[in-house]
């Protein structure tokens, strides 16, 4: 029997995340294995609102997504698509003035960050965003933050991990994965072997029962975000749009499509989701209040997909407490898709360097310890 | 029966919903019947607005008789059952429907469900299909049959199937031109089929009826033709077509086309059916048993919306359906009934055979992909180009129809692939070297039309707990 | 470009059923004559050539199914809203918009 093909790293999961890491180690020289069970970028790297945001964000968030902004501003160049991203400025609108409270204390803490936001009233609002319905007190801008088409970004980071010479195995499963003391060695469902010196959990939503398997489990529940898009509008909204304390989050696409986002959906299994008609419902109604141009729009299609949230909102991004050479990053809570680029290269670092140029500390594995021991699986439940 | 009435759900009034109505009645049943169009008859007895004059007898020709006994039957049944016209079912899931009714959305809870939803015209596209003046084949019959109209002065029919000779015969007889019927089958095509066809000796008599009366009426009929290219300013003028002879014109200003029909099967698939490949139908069919009980419990097929098998069987099959959800339900047949359900299969397996001879005498024309150059639409809602999707999928090595999908937005429009995703399956196949049974199928997303913002969620959900 | 509704010819042509009641509509902002049973894409169509335009090319198209599923015959109406045409009924009054 030939020995198993060897790589420096193999990362489990095709979705922004993984397939950035596996751009950045093969620039810096590393043999990339990337294994994906369905297609890179199918899930919800794929199918999210596309919101490319950092405003919002909590502030140990920043440091990373603004490394992020960095790298989403040389898209085409990394990876040769602009997928639709554009820099149309994201305005988070208040309704009541608890609700404009919050965004300035958000703005006031959040100031050494750079994200230049913006604190505009109705009025003004309403002057230069017509478009935009009654009952908004006021916003927060950040002009530089954007959207972009996920269909387009993340399978377009796993086509460029492969050119720059990674192997990128799709409809590919890793079934067994174990670490010998010295290496990882892992057993796909269609009877490939490999082994690994490093092993990347980018596994999204399901990346918990990798944890688990290496006695670091952690409770990760799964949710299900609703999208619905109408059919071609006339262009009238150049901006994402997002409320202050929840609700729908809404842009229009190049072509003219609004996307609008909220709710909940629910798992019809492991792997699919689906918006529930309540859901549907309430993003309609929503939308139509806060984007009076909607009013004469049609939904033309509705979906949802399985994001994976840890209870304090914060993904897992970092080094195995249990296991040298596994690393993790995975538990983004629907917000994965703006930071995953710049997770990518810290993951690349942390493989070559040993430490991250990026404050990660806060997302550290380590903090779920008192968990592990007492949770012994992590199945995507419903909240 | 002791158990309690369940209350079945029937999708779609034409041949196959309406015989599932009535057999449900007959046992005591009060059905729910919904239907999208504003009066019962489906597509191929699809009645005109009630002012209208013509006879049945002119609507459906040979077909009349047939047509009486269907509609007269919904008729007689309407103070028997809940009948709901303009009613669109947009989403299903287990044991509920999402309605939409005078832009009101609403929730109809179910026990059972028959779907009978029946088929629209599978197309292949050709260069200017997109210009006003080109209608699908089903499409030009609805124009004549519901609104008395034919879809221009000099009509091209281009295709292939029954229904190119059946529309074209339908048009001369009502006072239309046909510029030319182009059919991409061969006479020996159809000559080879003449053993399965006589498996339904009269269907076929029909057939061969339209095209002896179309020649005989001058209609230029040509074999192994396939369109080329629709020409036009603001609309269609020329149509250029070939043969094995080359490449021809033809002056028109309206062309119909189709080739063949494909299942409506959205609501299957949000139900969580099982869906299989039938080479025969180049399509991805829910998988049913010889009942149309689906592989979900409590739903049943019926009619073309399950496999397209034409008027008869769909009368047959939507009775049968009805029979299996009562012998589900408890049902204890009488002789007769028992004997009528034997009869109903045996008739329902004939007509196989009789579509297999279809198959043989319309066969799909093969050589489409290749034919089709890369500026042709493909998907005339999102306009993507053959190009486009040819590019795309050797850019991104995408070899299945969703990944396509989600990179060059075929499929994306308000049609959610009805009319492009057949072709869409075709041109993929062909440029990544599979078979069209490798590439998939488009996944169901609700609403499987477009429904309106403007109305929010009716919070009224009805029927049993 | 030519006009998508000039007024010299429609594409569908009567064959029949034309002893019908009359009613009035609009066209942007025109009057026009339809007769009771006739679905907006009749009553177009068998005056003009177009319905409404592709969202990202802009060419125009006059529908193709007939029987609301190609989803290609939305036509606008004055207030903004917009009607499966040939699905839908013309009534008296109706106000229709059609890109020229």
């Amino acid at each position: 029997m030939s020995p198993a093909q060897h790589f420096d790293v193999a990362i489990v999961g095709g979705g922004i995340v993984g397939t950035s890491a596996a751009l950045a180690l093969r620039r810096l020289g590393k043999s990339v294995l990337v294994m994906e069970r369905d297609v890179c970028g199918s899930r919800s790297s794929g199918v999210n609102y596309g919101g490319v945001r950092r405003q919002g964000r909590s502030l140990v968030q920043l440091p990373l997504s603004q490394r992020a902004h960095v790298i989403w501003g040389r898209l085409p160049e990394l990876i040769g698509t602009d997928g639709e991203y554009i820099r149309s400025g994201h305005l988070k609108i208040a309704r009541t003035e608890a609700d404009l409270a919050s965004l300035q204390a958000y703005r006031d803490k959040s100031q050494a960050h750079g994200l230049d936001l913006q604190i505009i009233g109705g009025d003004a609002l309403r002057k230069t965003y017509p478009w935009l319905g009654e009952r908004v007190l006021g916003g927060s801008l950040c002009a530089e933050d954007g959207h972009a088409n996920p269909r387009l970004v993340s399978p377009a980071f796993a086509r460029a991990a492969q050119a720059a010479g990674a192997v990128v195995m799709e409809n590919t499963t890793a079934k067994g994965i174990h670490h010998s003391g010295r290496r990882f060695e892992i057993d796909t469902d269609n009877g490939l072997q490999f082994c690994s010196t490093h092993l990347l959990n980018c596994a999204g939503a399901w990346a918990g029962h990798i944890a688990a398997q290496f006695n670091e489990a952690v409770p990760m529940v799964s949710a299900h975000p609703v999208m619905a898009v109408t059919d071609p509008l006339p262009a009238f909204m150049n901006l994402s749009l997002g409320v202050e304390g929840g609700g729908i989050y809404a842009r229009q696409a190049p072509r003219g499509n609004c996307v609008i986002g909220g709710s909940r959906g629910f798992a019809l299994d492991d792997l699919r989701a689906r918006p529930s008609r309540e859901a549907i419902g309430l993003v309609l109604a929503r939308s139509v209040e806060l984007l009076p141009s909607l009013r004469h729009a049609h939904v033309i299609r509705t979906w949802s997909g399985t994001e994976g949230y840890l209870p304090d909102h914060e993904p897992v991004i970092g080094r195995s407490q249990t296991t040298p050479g596994l690393i993790h990053a995975f538990g983004f809570a629907g917000a994965g898709f703006q930071t995953g680029p710049a997770v990518g290269e810290v993951l690349a670092e942390l493989v070559c360097h040993g430490r991250s140029s990026t404050p990660i500390e806060a997302f550290s594995i380590a903090r779920f310890s008192a968990v592990s021991s007492s949770v012994t699986s992590t199945p995507g439940d419903l909240p | 029966m002791n158990t309690p009435l369940a209350q079945a759900v029937i999708v779609g009034a034409g041949p196959a919903g309406i015989r599932a109505a009535q057999t449900l009645v007959s046992k005591g049943l009060r059905p729910i019947v919904l239907d999208e169009n504003a009066r019962h008859g489906g597509q191929i007895y699809r009645q005109a607005p009630e002012n209208f004059e013509r006879s049945r007898k002119t609507l459906y020709g040979f077909e009349a008789g047939k047509a009486d006994a269907v509609l007269n039957a919904m008729q007689a049944l309407m103070p028997h059952m809940d009948y709901r016209p303009n009613t669109l079912v947009w989403n299903a899931e287990a044991g509920c429907l999402d309605l939409l009714h005078k832009d009101q959305t609403s929730v109809l809870r179910y026990d059972a469900l028959i779907m009978a939803t029946g088929a629209t015209d599978r197309i292949l596209p050709f260069l200017g299909w997109t210009l006003p003046g080109v209608f699908s084949l089903g499409g030009a019959q609805v124009a004549l049959k519901f609104q008395g109209c034919a879809i221009g002065k000099s009509v091209v029919f281009a295709g292939t199937g029954p229904l190119l000779y059946l529309v074209a015969y339908q048009y001369v007889k009502a006072g239309g031109h046909v510029a030319a019927i182009l059919d991409s089958a061969q006479l020996s095509d159809q000559l080879s089929a003449l053993p399965d066809m006589m498996a339904q000796a009269s269907v076929l008599a029909k057939g061969l009826y339209y095209v002896a009366w179309l020649m005989a009426h001058g209609v230029s009929i040509q074999r192994g033709a396939m369109p080329v290219q629709a020409i036009g300013d603001a609309s269609v003028e020329q149509l250029i077509w070939r043969d094995q002879l080359g490449e021809h014109r033809i002056d028109c200003d309206a062309v119909a086309t189709g080739y063949g029909l494909r299942s409506e099967t959205q609501l299957a698939d949000l139900l969580g059916c099982e869906f299989a490949y039938h080479p025969a139908d180049r399509a991805w069919l829910p998988t049913k048993d010889s009942a149309g009980r689906s592989s979900v419990p409590g739903v049943y097929m019926a009619g073309d919306g399950a496999s397209i098998q034409g008027a008869d069987a769909a009368e047959w099959s939507g009775e049968r359906a009805a029979w299996a959800f009562l012998m589900d339900q408890g049902l204890v047949l009488t002789d007769a009934e028992k004997a009528r359900i034997k009869t109903l299969d045996r008739q329902i397996a004939k007509r196989r055979t009789f579509g297999s001879g279809l198959t043989q005498a319309f066969p799909e024309p093969t050589q489409w992909p290749a034919m089709t150059t890369n500026e042709v639409v493909i998907c005339r809602c999102e306009e993507i180009t053959a190009g486009e999707i040819r590019e795309i999928a050797q850019a991104s090595g995408a070899l299945e129809l969703n990944r396509l999908k989600a990179l060059s937005r075929v499929g994306m429009g308000r049609c959610q692939g009805r009319m492009c995703a057949c072709a869409a399956a075709e041109l993929l196949a062909h440029c990544t070297q599979q078979a069209p049974s490798q590439v998939g199928r488009l996944r169901g997303q609700a609403p499987i039309k477009p429904i309106p913002f403007e109305k929010a969620l009716n919070a009224n959900t009805e029927g049993p707990e | 470009m030519k006009k998508a509704h000039s007024k010299l010819t429609g594409l569908w042509v009567r064959l029949s059923e034309m002893h019908r009641d009359r009613l009035t509509f609009f066209l942007n902002g025109e009057p026009c004559q339809a007769l009771v049973g006739d679905t907006i894409m009749t009553a177009l169509l068998t005056q003009s050539r177009g319905l409404r335009r592709a969202d990202q090319s802009d060419a125009v198209r006059a529908g193709f199914c007939v029987m609301g599923a190609c989803q290609d015959c939305w036509v606008a109406t004055e207030d903004g809203a917009r009607l499966r045409s040939c699905l839908t009924r013309i009534e008296p009054g109706m106000r229709l918009v059609v890109t020229p």
